[in-house]
C-alpha cells in the first residue's frame, strides 16, 4: 500500500524521460553542426558587414564609424578593379575548359572498361595533392629558363616564355594548375550522375545509329543537367575565391612583388588576394577596408553564381 | 575503342607526371636543373635534400602539428557527422526537413569571406598561433553531415532500430550500439576524405599560425618563398609532405572514390 505512489511517480518519471528522449534528443544530435556553423561561419560573415562600415585596423583602440566611406574609396581604387578583372579572367579560363573536359572524361569512363579503377585513381591523384605542392611543382614546370614546359614548346619553335611576367601568360599558367587539380574530381562527380542514366536509352540510340558524341549531346547532358548545374555553381563559387594559387605562384615563381600583390605589376592578383593584402599583408592591417572588399566580393559571388545558374538551366534545348 | 584507352592513358599520364617530376627534381642537385634537356629520371640526392629541408624549417614540428590537427578533426567529424546523420536519417522531429535543407545550403556559403572577423575572434579567444584555431572551427561540417545522412538512410534498416527500442534502448543507446557499428564503412571513407583536406589546408593555417609553429603546408610555403629560388629544396619538402598522402590514397583510392561519387549523387 505504501509503495504504490512511489511506483506511479517512478513510472511517470520514466515516461517523462522517454518523451524527452524521443522529442528533444534529436535536436541535441544536430546541434553541434549548427552551433559551430553559427559561431565560425555565419557570425564572421555577418560581422564583416559591420566592420566594413568602420575605420578599423588591427592596432587601433577605437573604431570610427564611417558609413559607406570604405566602399566609395574601394570603387575608386584601380587595384580593386584590376583584381576583379583578374578573378573573372582566371575564373573563366580555368572553369570553362575544365568542366567541358570533365564531362568528356566522365563520358569516356562511363563504359565497361579494363583498368577502370586505375584510371579513376589516377584522375583523382592531383586532387590529393595540396595547393602548395601543386604550385611549387608547376612553378618549376613553368620556369622560364629550365622549365619542362618551355623545353617542350621549344620543339615547336616557341621561344622561352616568362610565364609569370605577363598578364595573359600568368593567367594561363594559374588556370592550368587549377584545372590539373580539379578536372578529375569533377569528372568523377559527373560519372556518378551518368551511371544513374538508364542503359536502355543508349542501347536504343546505338540501334538508331547515333554516334557516341551525338549520344553525349542528346542523352547524357540533358539527363545529368541537375548535376551540371550543381557543379557549375560550386565551381563558380570556388573560382571567385581563388587565393592560394596566385599567392604561392608570386613567391615560388620568383616573379617579384610583395607576398600578396600577385606579381610586381599585380598582373595576377585576385580579389581574395587583394582582401588578404589589405587586411594582413599591408603595414596598416586595414580590417575595415578589407571587410568592405570582402563584402563586395560576396555580392559578386552571388551575382555571378546566379547568372551561371540561369545560363546552365537554359542550355536545355539548345544542345539537343 | 582504342582511342578511348589512348585518351584515358594520356590523361592518366598528365595526372601523374607532375608528381613524378617533383620526385625527379627533389632527388637531384640544383645544378642538374640547368641542363638541356632537363633531367627526367630520379638522381641520388634525395636524402641529402630532405635533411636540408629539416635544417631550413621546423619540419618535424610541422609534421607533428599536421598529424594532431588532421587527426583530431577527422575523429570529430566522423563522430558528429554520424550523430547528426542518424538524427536526420532515422529520427522524427519537427523541422527536420528544413534543417537538412539549411545544412546543405550552408555548403554554398563562401566562408572565406568572413576571414577577418574569424581572425579577430581567434585573437579574442587567444587561439592565434595554436592548433585550437585550426581544430575547433573544423570539428564538424555540412558535407560530413549530409554524407552520413545519405548513407544511413540507405544502409541502416529501420527495423533494426525498432527492435532496439523494444528492447528498451534509449536513443543514445541506439546510436552507440546500433548506429555506430553500422556506420563504420562510410565513416571510414569520410574520415579519410577529411584527413586529406585538413592535411592539405593552407590558407587559414597561414593566417592564424606563425612560421615557427607551422603545419606542413605552411612550412612548405616558407621553403618555397626563399629569396633564392631553391627548387630542389622546395620540391624535396613537397615530396615528403605529399607522398605519404598519395601512398594512402593509392591504397584506399577505390573506397575514397566510391565515397566521393556517393556523396555526389543528388548533390
Amino acid at each position: 500500500m505504501s509503495t504504490l505512489p512511489l511506483a506511479i511517480s517512478r513510472r511517470r518519471r520514466r515516461s517523462v524521460r522517454h518523451t524527452l528522449d524521443v522529442r528533444v534528443s534529436p535536436y541535441a544530435y544536430v546541434a553541434p553542426f549548427f552551433l559551430l556553423f553559427c559561431a565560425f561561419g555565419l557570425f564572421p560573415l555577418v560581422y564583416t558587414a559591420w566592420v566594413s562600415l568602420h575605420e578599423w585596423t588591427l592596432l587601433s583602440e577605437t573604431q570610427e564609424f564611417v558609413g559607406l566611406g570604405n566602399f566609395s574609396t574601394l570603387l575608386a581604387d584601380g587595384y580593386f578593379w584590376n583584381a576583379t578583372f583578374n578573378t573573372l579572367s582566371i575564373g573563366v579560363l580555368s572553369t570553362v575548359p575544365q568542366l567541358a573536359l570533365a564531362i568528356w572524361l566522365a563520358h569516356l569512363l562511363n563504359r565497361r572498361l579494363r583498368f577502370q579503377t586505375l584510371f579513376r585513381v589516377s584522375l583523382l591523384l592531383p586532387n590529393v595533392t595540396s595547393v602548395v605542392a601543386v604550385v611549387v611543382i608547376f612553378s618549376q614546370l613553368f620556369g622560364r629558363d629550365f622549365g619542362v614546359i618551355n623545353w617542350v614548346l621549344s620543339w615547336f619553335g616557341v621561344g622561352n616564355i616568362d610565364w609569370a611576367a605577363g598578364t595573359a601568360t600568368s593567367h594561363i599558367a594559374l588556370s592550368v594548375m587549377i584545372m590539373w587539380r580539379w578536372t578529375g574530381y569533377n569528372a568523377l562527380i559527373f560519372l556518378a550522375a551518368m551511371q544513374a542514366v538508364p542503359r536502355e536509352l543508349y542501347e536504343a540510340a546505338t540501334l538508331d545509329g547515333a554516334s557516341t558524341f551525338k549520344q553525349l549531346r542528346s542523352i547524357t547532358i540533358p539527363m545529368i543537367r541537375p548535376t551540371i548545374v550543381f557543379v557549375v555553381i560550386v565551381s563558380t563559387i570556388g573560382a571567385m575565391q581563388i587565393i592560394a594559387e596566385p599567392m604561392l605562384f608570386g613567391q615560388s615563381s620568383g616573379a617579384g612583388g610583395g607576398i600578396a600583390t600577385g606579381g610586381p605589376d599585380r598582373q595576377f592578383q585576385t580579389l581574395a588576394l587583394f582582401v588578404y593584402e589589405q587586411g594582413f599583408a599591408n603595414s596598416t592591417f586595414d580590417f575595415g577596408y578589407a571587410s568592405a572588399a570582402s563584402w563586395l566580393m560576396f555580392l559578386a559571388v552571388v551575382v555571378v553564381a546566379g547568372i551561371n545558374f540561369l545560363i546552365t538551366r537554359r542550355v536545355k534545348g539548345g544542345l539537343v | 575503342m582504342r582511342l578511348r584507352y589512348l585518351t584515358l592513358t594520356a590523361v592518366a599520364f598528365f595526372s601523374a607526371f607532375p608528381l613524378y617530376y617533383s620526385v625527379v627534381v627533389a632527388s637531384r642537385h640544383n645544378s642538374a636543373l640547368a641542363q638541356v634537356p632537363p633531367p627526367l629520371i630520379p638522381g641520388g640526392n634525395f636524402f641529402a635534400n630532405v635533411s636540408r629541408v629539416f635544417d631550413t624549417v621546423p619540419f618535424g614540428l610541422a609534421l607533428a602539428n599536421s598529424v594532431i590537427v588532421a587527426g583530431s578533426i577527422s575523429i570529430a567529424v566522423m563522430f558528429f557527422s554520424t550523430l547528426a546523420g542518424f538524427a536526420f536519417a532515422k529520427l522524427k522531429f519537427r523541422g527536420r526537413n528544413i534543417m537538412l535543407v539549411i545544412t546543405v545550403a550552408t555548403m554554398m556559403v563562401p566562408a572565406q569571406l568572413g576571414i577577418i572577423p574569424l581572425y579577430m575572434l581567434m585573437v579574442k579567444l587567444e587561439w592565434t598561433g595554436t592548433n585550437y584555431a585550426l581544430i575547433v572551427p573544423a570539428l564538424v561540417n555540412a558535407f560530413g553531415v549530409f554524407f552520413m545522412t545519405q548513407y544511413l538512410s540507405r544502409a541502416l534498416p529501420t527495423e533494426l532500430l525498432e527492435a532496439g527500442r523494444v528492447d528498451g534502448c534509449s536513443t543514445w543507446g541506439l546510436f552507440w550500439h546500433v548506429v555506430l557499428p553500422a556506420a563504420r564503412p562510410a565513416a571510414a571513407v569520410l574520415g579519410m576524405l577529411t584527413f586529406m583536406s585538413a592535411w592539405n589546408d593552407y590558407f587559414w593555417p597561414l593566417v592564424v599560425l606563425s612560421p615557427d609553429n607551422p603545419t606542413v603546408q605552411v612550412a612548405l610555403s616558407t621553403l618555397a618563398s626563399g629569396y633564392v629560388n631553391d627548387y630542389v629544396l622546395g620540391l624535396a619538402g613537397t615530396a615528403i609532405g605529399t607522398l605519404p598522402l598519395v601512398a594512402v590514397f593509392a591504397l584506399f583510392g577505390k573506397h575514397i572514390i566510391g565515397g566521393i561519387m556517393q556523396g555526389a549523387v543528388k548533390g
